[in-house]
């Protein structure tokens, strides 16, 4: 019998969950604050958000170290592109880069689930998600993370999304007051917090439109 | 996976650890930043080494406190003080905060664990600079993180809750002192690889002290521990 050994895995589960909705003229990206590692909350003020350009945000969760990583892998690329064509990433172009930048490590993934919200170059708000090997598409809306299972439904029902398969494509952002997409949001991430261990604590709410960004916060149960 | 990270007999990689330090713990405080960690160095289940100082200063502003590989510890203390050298050498009255140095030890595991030879540690970085405090964790594979109080391994488990009840901001010395030794009470009685010799370091705008190693008073005198067979008859 060969002696017991510490055994180690590259990756960790820190939990959380992100969602993003968009509306006419503006995108609300939410995330939770949790972070946790098995069964212990490591802290209760971690964000998962980060802005990224102008009219991106992204909101990522998954295994916290490969987060920031790629975080800093986008934001350095951002300062290469913003030198070479002296203006900002559009919401779109940020979108493929995400894509790029995730299967460029495909045999090695960054345990990233992503959400990439912010406004298209029409002004429009615009919501892209993806997998953590870059596998993306344009949505109305979308949820990911530990809470994804308990808050996509919900979604699904509340905002009554086109099908992507109809011709015309039919527009995905919905038809709702920026308002009424934060209270969504808060319900959400209320009712995920009932029943997803990993989420709660608080609840982050990024908003962007024609004015510019602003910021919420909102506490969640603790338990 | 396994032919991604290579052979057992790759004797070049990381496997597990030999020499460990047990848990660190630290806290924010009125006039700065506390850690506390014992001096325990444990061989596995031996106790090897009883002075083992796993609180140490890094520049004019930090102090670093280590659980997990003891030589890997020292590695990184070879990393740091080289870090802290070139920046002093710049001679420009600049110097490297807690913030950042807290960075560099993220990327420094993080990017150990990408080339699958991790430093098999976890970390408390804390420190005061221009009046900010600064306290934050790395652990063996990247993760990070500040807050308030924070804890590696056991501490975790058992001086989080404890923390999470009971720290307020603006404490005195005297109160982080004291909740402190709370906590590495706690370990001590619940953690097999504690030991009863801990260090605690304060730092603060003015600077860095590290106490002499002290022991903490203990009871042991409970009932049910000088009676134990008191609810069983006919037991021993």
């Amino acid at each position: 019998m060969t002696k017991q050994h510490a055994n180690w895995s590259p990756y960790d589960i820190n939990g959380g969950t992100v969602v993003a909705i968009a509306g006419a003229d503006y995108c609300v990206i939410a995330a939770d604050t949790r972070m946790s590692t098995g069964y212990s909350i490591l802290t209760r003020d971690y964000s998962k958000i980060i802005q990224l350009a102008d009219k991106s945000v992204m909101a990522s969760s998954g295994f916290q170290a490969d987060v920031r990583a790629l975080q800093k892998v986008l934001e350095a690329r951002h300062l290469i592109y913003q030198h070479q064509h002296n203006k900002q990433m559009s919401c779109p172009a940020m979108a493929q880069l995400l894509s790029n930048t995730l299967y460029f490590k495909r045999f090695f993934p960054y345990y990233a689930f992503n959400v990439l919200g912010g406004l298209d170059s029409e002004g429009k708000g615009c919501v892209f998600t993806y997998d953590a090997v870059g596998s993306y598409e344009r949505v109305g809306y979308s949820s990911q993370g530990s809470g994804s299972t308990l808050i996509t439904p919900y979604l699904d029902n509340q905002l009554k999304s086109p099908s992507p398969l109809l011709l015309p494509a039919k527009d995905a952002v919905t038809p709702l007051s920026e308002s009424e997409a934060i209270d969504l949001v808060k319900t959400c991430f209320v009712s995920a917090t009932e029943r997803d261990i990993y989420t709660g604590d608080k609840l982050e709410i990024v908003i962007l439109n024609a004015s510019g960004k602003r910021r919420d916060y909102m506490e969640l149960r603790k338990d | 996976m396994i032919n991604l990270i290579g052979s057992e007999s790759d004797s070049q990689r990381t496997l597990y650890p030999y020499v460990t330090g047990t848990s660190v713990v630290g806290i924010k405080y009125k006039d700065g930043i506390l850690l506390a960690a014992d001096m325990g160095g444990s061989y596995g289940s031996t106790l090897r080494y009883k002075t083992v100082e796993r609180l140490k200063k890094v520049g004019k502003h930090s102090i670093i406190g280590a659980s997990g590989e003891i030589s890997d510890f020292q590695e990184i203390m070879r990393n740091l003080d080289e870090l802290i050298l070139y920046d002093n050498m710049w001679d420009d009255g600049n110097s490297l905060g807690p913030k950042e140095v807290h960075n560099y030890l993220t990327r420094m595991m993080y990017n150990r664990r990408n080339k699958f030879n991790p430093l098999w540690n976890s970390l408390v970085l804390g420190g005061v600079k221009n009046g900010q405090k600064y306290l934050g964790t790395v652990s063996m594979i990247g993760v990070h993180y500040e807050d308030n109080h924070v804890a590696t391994g056991f501490g975790n488990h058992l001086a989080r809750p404890l923390l999470r009840n009971e720290w307020h901001a603006d404490m005195t010395f005297e109160e982080g002192v004291k909740l402190l030794e709370k906590c590495m009470r706690v370990l001590l009685y619940r953690d097999r690889s504690a030991v009863n010799k801990l260090q605690i370091a304060k730092i603060t705008e003015e600077g860095v002290t590290i106490t002499q190693p002290y022991a903490l008073k203990t009871f042991w005198n409970f009932s049910a521990f000088l009676n134990p067979t008191a609810g069983a008859e006919g037991s021993w």
